[in-house]
């Protein structure tokens, strides 16, 4: 049996629903764990960072205003479509992160396993996170979460699968749009979602994917008058501090990095992260002396 | 017709201030380290009501550490126990809630009818509704054994003095937390009356500390290492730079800051409701309220009878002595924000809109503003786009309910909003698509502990009141 020469991917990013390479017309090279090039990834510019930013608030009322019932089947389509390219996502993790076979398989088995998590979430954050307020008054008072907005997203270096769904899922889940900068050197398991996601129904604009330098993209990401909140997950301690201090400027919604093993059970932390509370008050007026008494 | 009214003052005889107070630290009334002290004047008259400590960073060290050793015996306790201390300082309260009412009007410059009908049975509610939540915050969704944070510092407004203190002391103390406080520089006496509470309720010492004095004292609070959590009510640029000043560190933050609500009335409004929730939603504690209806969205089929009602209405407001009782419209607080409302005011004729107040007269002493609306006012304006904080109101037009909620939106700040109409599915739609933390549909400026209170965008972050504003301060 003669050696076919197998076909290589350019991998490309993720906004807006398409595939464009960096404006920049900029690439750098990624290697598995022993330094083996494996493909060259778009080194995204801070224009593609506002672009993407622009790409997510474009999307944000719908995804925002879709039901969400609706957001759980996309996000259970994610599953789906994850799980049918299972052995695609194996073999980059194992790669990215120097992972035997069935320790890689373990990450995207727990990383399509938590798709389902948060698509069920869906419709059960509004239960959780509000509900009516008895006030010493005639009057009906309900407190309603709601998305924050755009969220910019620095995904966990070194789980560059699990690390990342953990922490894009619920940022969706709750109706938020996000631009997510994938782990600096390990980006294809990410680029590759993308392209899960376009397959979806995830409408375009909602995740937002961009590989390159981390702290060279999320700078402008920080200070992006647009941009409503931002999880550090992947910053390091200095680089979180000076954008957290960018990120006061428009006063985003700032979660920190902290330790976490991706692979625990979740929690609601990063669903609740991203939520306003909306308080709406309405007179319940009165049916006179005539109204029953029961 | 105008009615002329006698004078009915409240009296002054219910509160004794005295020529001077120290800060609270740990239980006890000290001098500041330095000896530094400042006046603090009644707004309306420009008497000098005390004379009150400046705290100096030394000052602040020493609540911070008399708040951090307090903190162990106070967390520990039973919530059974901490619940008792705040059902106490409620119950007070209530009993002296006729000299509090007087104190607060006399050094803000707020109605007494406010004082008494509204700041301070809040104040006493939030105190109750909280006081029940401490041995009850396994049930709050935070988990079953949700922790304090350790130590808050505390820095709050002077639009309404004592109820800021009880939304900031009374969750942080039902969770387990100490507290180091500071009062606004013009308005400090209410929190030091309210230390001698702490101290009637038998409150441990060191458990809540009020240190007095201006900004510094407030930025070395905040910037100090002792603390774990800040909570601020006060400006966006100050909110903005004190979360530049906790950026890096563990502290946990809560901002509840600036506004520029949009009051929007259909054209199915009921007009004299609408007029109602319009005065109030603008005058009320004389427009100095984060949350207040600053601009009027009015559809423009009805603007001309709107607008001629509202010009009727506030004809009949009265303003003055603040604690007469039936003064609707008392004095603004300082001469700075008096000169920031002037400054804004101007810059609402310089920019082409039309200004508009009843004749009223005003006091000859004191700080005094006439309720003022602005028409022919664009988008662009300053006055539709920076909060003004003074009793001026800015009045822009829509046709369409989309054009309605583009326009209410197009702010920095996220904090309120109201909706005018008799339509209940068009009421919810604009309460859907409004981004704003408390929407007012046919009412405005309600307040209640059971309900959480706070803005998006720029106007902050973290609710104050109800189940969410216990989130404040856990370690969720």
């Amino acid at each position: 049996m003669s050696d076919r020469l197998s076909v290589f991917k350019t991998y490309k990013l993720f906004v807006g629903g398409k595939f464009p390479r960096s404006e920049s017309g900029r690439v750098y090279e990624v290697t598995d764990s022993k330094g083996k090039w494996l493909a060259n990834a778009p080194l995204s510019s801070r224009k593609d960072a506002r672009d993407a930013v622009v790409a997510a608030r474009k999307a944000f009322g719908g995804w925002s205003g879709a039901t969400a019932y609706n957001r759980g089947q996309i996000l259970y389509r994610v599953a789906e479509m994850l799980e049918g390219r299972r052995e695609q996502f194996v073999a980059e993790v194992a790669d990215a992160e120097g992972l035997s076979k069935s320790k890689a398989a373990a990450q995207v088995d727990a990383a399509i396993d938590r798709w389902v998590w948060y698509a069920g979430w869906t419709d059960k954050i509004a239960q959780i996170a509000g509900g009516t307020n008895p006030v010493a008054g005639p009057f009906f008072n309900v407190s309603s979460p709601e998305p924050t907005g755009v969220v910019a997203v620095l995904a966990p270096q070194e789980s560059s699968l699990l690390g990342l769904v953990s922490v894009i899922a619920p940022a969706i889940a709750a109706g938020n749009t996000v631009v997510v900068v994938t782990s600096e050197r390990s980006p294809l398991p990410a680029l590759s979602l993308g392209e899960v996601l376009a397959t979806s129904d995830v409408p375009g604009g909602v995740v937002n994917v961009l590989s390159g330098k981390t702290a060279e993209i999320a700078a402008p990401l920080a200070a992006h008058q647009d941009v409503n909140a931002i999880d550090l997950a992947g910053a390091d301690a200095e680089l979180a501090k000076a954008l957290e201090v960018a990120a006061a400027d428009n006063l985003k919604r700032v979660l920190r990095p902290q330790p976490v093993d991706w692979a625990a059970d979740p929690g609601t932390e990063r669903l609740m992260a991203f939520l306003e509370t909306k308080t709406v008050w309405h007179p319940t007026g009165s049916l006179g002396a005539g109204g029953s008494s029961y | 017709m105008a009615f002329e009214y006698a004078p009915a003052p409240e009296s002054r005889s219910v509160v004794d201030i005295a020529p001077s107070y120290g800060l609270f630290i740990d239980g006890e009334f000290r001098e500041a380290s330095d000896g530094k002290v400042f006046k603090t004047v009644s707004p309306s008259t420009e008497e000098v009501l005390s004379e009150v400590a400046q705290a100096s960073a030394e000052d602040v060290d020493a609540a911070v550490k008399a708040a951090r050793k307090a903190f162990e015996k106070w967390s520990a306790l039973p919530g059974s126990e901490r619940a008792k201390y705040l059902f106490r300082i409620a119950r007070i309260i209530q009993e002296r809630s006729r000299e509090l009412a007087v104190l607060e009007t006399l050094d803000n410059g707020k109605p007494i009818k406010e004082t008494r009908d509204a700041d301070l049975p809040l104040v006493a509610a939030h105190f109750f509704y909280y006081a029940g939540w401490a041995d009850k915050l396994g049930h709050a969704g935070f988990g079953a054994n949700p922790k304090p944070l350790g130590v808050a510092g505390q820095v709050i407004p002077w639009n309404f003095p004592l109820l800021m203190l009880a939304w900031k002391i009374a969750p942080a103390l039902a969770a387990g937390n100490t507290v180091v406080l500071k009062p606004a520089e013009t308005t400090p006496l209410s929190a030091l009356f309210f230390a001698d509470i702490c101290r009637q309720a038998g409150l441990p010492k060191g458990v809540v500390n009020i240190l007095t004095g201006d900004g510094t004292a407030g930025a070395a609070l905040v910037a100090h290492d002792g603390i774990d959590k800040v909570a601020f009510t006060g400006s966006t640029a100050v909110g903005k730079a004190i979360a530049r000043t906790v950026a890096g560190t563990d502290k946990r933050l809560s901002l509840e800051l600036g506004g520029k609500g949009a009051n929007i009335v259909f054209d199915d409004a009921p007009i004299d409701q609408a007029v109602e929730g319009i005065v109030n939603g603008i005058f009320f504690n004389q427009g100095q309220v984060c949350c207040a209806g600053s601009r009027l969205l009015v559809q423009e089929s009805i603007q001309d009878e709107l607008l001629d009602a509202l010009k009727r209405r506030m004809s009949t407001l009265r303003v003055g002595d603040p604690l007469d009782k039936n003064t609707d419209v008392g004095a603004i607080n300082s001469a700075e924000q008096l000169a920031r409302i002037t400054a804004l005011a101007d810059s609402g004729e310089a920019e082409g809109a039309e200004r508009w107040a009843p004749a009223c007269e005003l006091p000859d002493a004191g700080y005094w503003f006439a309720p003022t609306i602005f028409t022919n006012v664009t988008q662009a304006h300053r006055i539709a786009r920076e909060e003004i904080f003074g009793p001026v109101l800015s009045v822009l037009s829509f046709r369409t309910p989309a054009e309605a909620v583009a326009k209410a939106n197009n702010s920095q700040y996220g904090l309120s909003a109201g909706i005018w109409t008799e339509k209940g599915s068009r009421m919810l739609a604009v309460a859907d698509k409004l981004r704003a933390g408390v929407i007012w549909a046919n009412t405005f400026n309600k307040f209640d502990p059971t309900s959480p209170f706070g803005g998006y965008k720029e106007s902050g972050f973290g609710r104050e009141g109800g189940r969410h504003g216990l989130e404040a301060y856990l370690d969720v």
